[in-house]
């Protein structure tokens, strides 16, 4: 068992700057009333938040190029028909996990 | 809480919040586990891997770290990278704090501090199912992937000396995975009505997603692509 000092400051400062756009949302909005346009605009985040989350997954961004991650994109196909069919999240991570354990290993 | 009379299934207790979170607990192990095995190959020790994850606790910025010192990158770059991965984390608890309000300030504070896209994506699915949330059902949720998170981490650090390649094992997908399966639940619950609208805002989010990642990370393209896409949709919803 071994600490770094660098290792550790490292491990300090990134757990401080993510813990303040994670908490401060909670501190600010305590004593506001936020107007329905607002309340309205956040309704979209979740569905907006995931379909990026899942499309960053399908990217692949190098110094100068940025190129789609074909295995990725084929295996989930597969896997939204899974996520569509069962509604099951635990259903569909380990499919998907399977499949694609399945292309690189035997593809 | 477990004489509770209310139907179990429906109630926002801290039971029923560790309830919820047991179906995202296989993408949690899946890429722990793999940052595991990804921390011991950069040649952190598992007490620093342990470290990073109950300390950071956010996948994709643990691995950036791992590669970043890797390379010898310097502290400010390093610290740099995990503000702007997490960013988005901002816009996941601005979405569900004022949802929160009527709880302690304490109880905000730690419904916060472990916020994650999973536990984001399962409360607004709970809330477009069940109108509330509560902060004990926040807890039970995030503390239970908290757990397993750290655990499945250590298991990967210690794993980590016999396997070195978590790809090989498709472990790595488990994230994409999630977040479509998230995606689903979602959508599941976008009334007939919405239909075209949720749509386009879909089809708008992956043009915006494409062009802003030519021109910025895709870390913060997520964050553009939201705020803008969202905004598109209080324009287009009447």
């Amino acid at each position: 068992m071994s600490m770094n000092s660098t290792v550790l400051t490292v491990i300090a400062l990134s757990a401080l700057v993510t813990v303040i756009p994670r908490i401060l949302p909670f501190i600010l909005v305590r004593n506001l009333r936020l107007p329905d346009a607002v309340m309205k605009w956040l309704s979209f985040v979740p569905v907006c938040i995931l379909t990026a989350l899942v499309i960053e997954n399908m990217l692949i961004q190098e110094e100068s190029s940025l190129t789609i991650d074909w295995p990725v994109l084929l295996i989930l196909l597969p896997t939204a028909i899974i996520a569509y069919k069962f509604r099951s999240l635990s259903m569909t991570v380990v499919t998907g996990v399977l499949l694609m354990a399945i292309y690189r290993n035997i593809l | 809480m477990l004489t509770d009379s209310v139907g179990r299934s429906d109630s926002l207790t801290f039971v029923q919040g560790f309830r919820d979170c047991v179906p995202t607990l296989f993408g949690y192990i899946s890429v722990g586990i793999a940052f595991g095995i990804v921390g011991t190959a950069s040649h952190l020790s598992i007490l620093e891997i342990t470290l990073l994850s109950a300390s950071v606790y956010a996948g994709a910025a643990q691995f950036a770290i791992c590669a970043l010192l890797l390379a010898g990158s310097p502290l400010s770059a390093i610290v740099f990278s995990a503000f702007i991965i997490n960013l988005r984390n901002f816009l996941l608890s601005a979405a569900l704090a004022p949802h929160f309000t009527k709880e302690s300030f304490l109880h905000n504070i730690g419904v916060g501090i472990l916020m994650t896209d999973e536990s984001f994506g399962v409360a607004a699915t709970k809330l477009k199912q069940f109108g509330s949330l509560s902060a004990h059902w926040m807890h039970g949720l995030n503390l239970t992937a908290y757990l397993f998170w750290n655990l499945s981490c250590i298991v990967g650090a210690v794993s980590g000396q016999w396997i070195s390649d978590p790809e090989a094992w498709g472990l790595d997908f488990a994230l994409p995975a999630m977040f479509l399966g998230l995606l689903f639940l979602q959508l599941e619950h976008v009334p007939t009505a919405k239909w075209k609208l949720y749509a386009t805002l879909m089809l708008c989010m992956i043009a915006a997603m494409l062009g802003l990642s030519l021109l910025f990370s895709t870390h913060i393209a997520v964050i553009l692509a939201t705020v803008i896409v969202a905004s598109v949709g209080v324009v287009l919803d009447k």
